[in-house]
């Protein structure tokens, strides 16, 4: 039995096929969000990797800013819970979760059984998003993929403290035309997305283990500076793009199996 | 307008009927030469309408102007007067209403903004009545007004409540302010104030009141009859015609029909009712629709909403030093501290049998919305039901997004979907 979860964030769209509700046989990630492209692009890709395609799946669960816009969902749920799914089926002692993504920043609190206690996310504002990120790349011509490994070599991080990215992006230019070097204005840009984060984490309360999902958590070097801001040990999953996908599918695999009980 | 007379109306009809018919009463009264007041929406209209002068109501034709989407074209003349973002959006379309209503009146031609707003036509005021027991903004507005009107205010000015209940000294306060506009309007007016009246008044705003609360009551029963959405609708009276007996008749009808239904076991919502959330906070008008789409397409209706309740303001009427009077209209929730707030929200919960609670934190209003994240928590301590809040504006579209306002409310539908789970487990 096959089931789908899409996630159509922002900046991205993500897919992944389970089989019986354990075993991902297919997966893609496009970077093109909600209104682009980028969902029949992903599903492209899953398609060419193992020739499934919507209608071969028993459920199609959708997420994401862009939950509504596919009409092969049978189904659209919150990325809050689909985070939370995809999270603790990959970690059963996650605790709390740190969800970053394009536009939003979240932090969950769940439940030994998986279940949400409360979530709280940003509020409308890009300070600590992937947004944010983007911005302050563009500034310091340094590739996103790139900020990792220039955040490690940082002896000494740069205090970027304001929390609207415009005016974070005038403290960056005047710290770059400073002579800062970029190694420290790029930590300082991930410990100011870390502040953020985990502000959120604590308002749920910090419980051990911290997982860390969403697309933002490519970058080690934000869940470096997101685990020194805690205090304590930070995971991240596998494929932290995936996740809100992966429960969506595993959303949508008990949701089979809902239907079986009753029928 | 149709031939059918009141008391062949439907509560839906009535409640359109009025307030077309006190538009209409406040420009008649202009046009005869009487006098127009502006008022605050919970400041007392007990003396002002009992010396006969036609009110309008600032905040509730502001919200119309959203709910119509005509905020835009006011805000942009606020915009441009230097009126901050950051300032109540029912002040802002409200100013920049005033000051189209002043071009047309200086220069004897409607601004092309006027002409095209959907907003329904009110005339400008001879004196203004504001009272600081649901905000401080409410001063400041009221006050430009006046000056740039050049008319007279009246303020009631109501002491913040930092202890429950109210202290005698407050009541005794408040009731000499109500006898400083007295005054006032004796001034403004040119004749005696008409005390048996103002004794009328009173007993009609009880009568009132009591049928407004026959209709909030309903939300208790499970399935509701009453849809919470609803109540936003027909606040437009209690605010602007809780003295006169186009309330009292309006929602007598409206609690008639509510019981009636129930009494047939019918619902106020079309579809089986999953689950049950408390609004806290004003309606976002601009979307009213949608905001309340996304609710009911989950199966989610709203029993509770502290809002409404605001115009709770049951008294003795037959009390002559006021002092009934003036604790009514200085117990508003959001005029007390925050233990009275959440023991208040925490009672309109378990009224509505809530399940869950959606928490507006409205740019505009300061006071009710910069307390909701203490407020929540600490409700959550004590009820455990799951919230969301979401960020947004009563009037001010900018303010506000749907897709994250919806992304909130599913996550509350999916946290509340799965307490019941566990529950039945
Ligand atoms: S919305 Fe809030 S700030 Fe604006 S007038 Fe009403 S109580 Fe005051």
């Amino acid at each position: 039995m096959y089931t789908m979860g899409i996630d159509v964030g922002s900046s991205s769209s993500k897919v992944v096929v389970l089989q019986d509700g354990v075993q991902v046989v297919a997966q893609a990630v496009v970077q093109a969000g909600t209104g682009s492209s980028g969902p029949g692009r992903a599903l492209e890709q899953v398609r060419q990797f193992s020739g499934l395609t919507p209608e071969d799946m028993d459920f199609v669960l959708a997420t994401g800013y862009g939950r509504t816009t596919l009409p092969m969902a049978q189904k659209q749920m919150s990325e809050i819970t689909c985070h939370a799914k995809g999270v603790f089926f990959q970690e059963p002692s996650a605790r709390t979760i740190i969800d970053i993504g394009g536009q939003d920043v979240k932090a969950i609190s769940l439940d030994d059984r998986g279940n949400i206690r409360q979530f709280y996310m940003n509020d409308k504002c890009a300070a600590g998003t992937g947004r944010f990120l983007e911005v302050m790349s563009r500034v310091l011509e340094v590739d996103l993929e790139e900020m990792a490994s220039y955040h490690f070599r940082s002896q000494s991080p740069a205090s970027v403290s304001s929390t609207c990215t415009v005016f974070a992006e005038s403290e960056v230019i005047s710290l770059l035309s400073k002579g800062t070097p970029k190694e420290d204005i790029i930590a300082g840009v991930h410990f100011s997305v870390a502040a953020k984060a985990c502000a959120l984490a604590q308002r749920v309360g910090v419980r051990s283990e911290v997982v860390m999902c969403g697309g933002v958590a490519q970058n080690s070097g934000v869940a470096d500076a997101i685990q020194r801001e805690l205090g304590q040990r930070l995971l991240v999953t596998h494929d932290p793009q995936l996740t809100g996908a992966l429960g969506a599918a595993l959303l949508a695999y008990e949701e089979i199996m809902r239907k079986g009980k009753s029928a | 307008m149709s031939e059918k007379m009141p008391s062949q109306m439907k509560a839906k009809e009535l409640l359109a009927y009025y307030q077309a018919k006190l538009d209409e009463e406040a420009r008649q009264a202009k046009a005869n030469g009487k006098l127009v007041c502006w008022s605050a929406s919970v400041a007392p209209p007990e003396m002002c309408v009992a010396m006969d002068i036609a009110m309008v109501y600032p905040e509730t034709h502001a919200a119309g102007i959203g709910a119509r989407k005509g905020a835009l074209d006011m805000l942009d003349v606020a915009d441009r007067l230097g009126y901050s973002v950051d300032c109540c959006s029912y002040g802002r379309v409200n100013i920049g209403y005033m000051e189209l209503l002043k071009e047309e009146a200086m220069s004897g031609k409607t601004p092309e903004a006027l002409a095209n707003s959907p907003a329904a036509r009110v005339p400008l005021p001879d004196l203004v009545i504001t009272c600081n027991n649901i905000c401080n903004t409410l001063l400041k507005w009221y006050e430009n007004l006046a000056a740039e009107l050049n008319i007279p205010c009246i303020v009631i000015d109501v002491p913040f409540n930092h202890t429950m209940p109210v202290s005698e000294e407050s009541k005794e306060y408040i009731a000499d302010q109500f006898r400083n506009a007295i005054s006032q309007l004796e001034v403004i007016c040119g004749r005696p104030f008409d005390y048996e009246k103002f004794h009328q008044v009173r007993q009609q705003t009880q009568r009132s009141i009591a049928q407004w609360n026959r209709i909030a009551a309903m939300s208790q029963y499970k399935p509701s009859p009453l849809n919470g959405f609803d109540l936003f609708n027909y606040m437009a009276l209690v605010v602007c015609a809780r003295s006169r007996d186009y309330a009292e008749i309006t929602f007598k009808k409206f609690a008639d029909e509510l019981e009636e239904l129930y009494k047939q076991g019918g619902s106020a919502f079309k579809g089986a009712e999953q689950n049950r959330v408390t609004w806290e906070g004003i309606a976002v008008w601009p979307y009213l629709g949608q905001t309340f789409k996304a609710l009911k397409n989950q199966g989610s209706i709203m029993t509770g909403s502290a809002y409404p309740n605001m115009w709770d303001l049951s008294y003795d009427a037959e009390d002559e030093s006021l002092h009934s009077m003036a604790e009514a209209y200085t117990r508003t929730y959001i005029n007390t501290c925050l233990e009275n707030k959440v023991n208040v929200l925490l009672k309109i919960m378990e009224k509505g049998q809530c399940d869950g609670v959606l928490y507006h934190l409205n740019r505009s209003c300061k006071l009710m919305s910069f307390l909701n994240v203490e407020t929540a928590e600490l409700i959550q301590e004590k009820n455990g039901l799951p919230y969301v809040s979401f960020d947004g504006d009563q009037t001010d579209p900018r303010n506000f997004a749907p897709a994250q306002y919806e992304t909130r409310v599913q996550a509350l539908g999916e946290m509340m979907d799965q307490a019941q789970q566990t529950g039945q487990e």
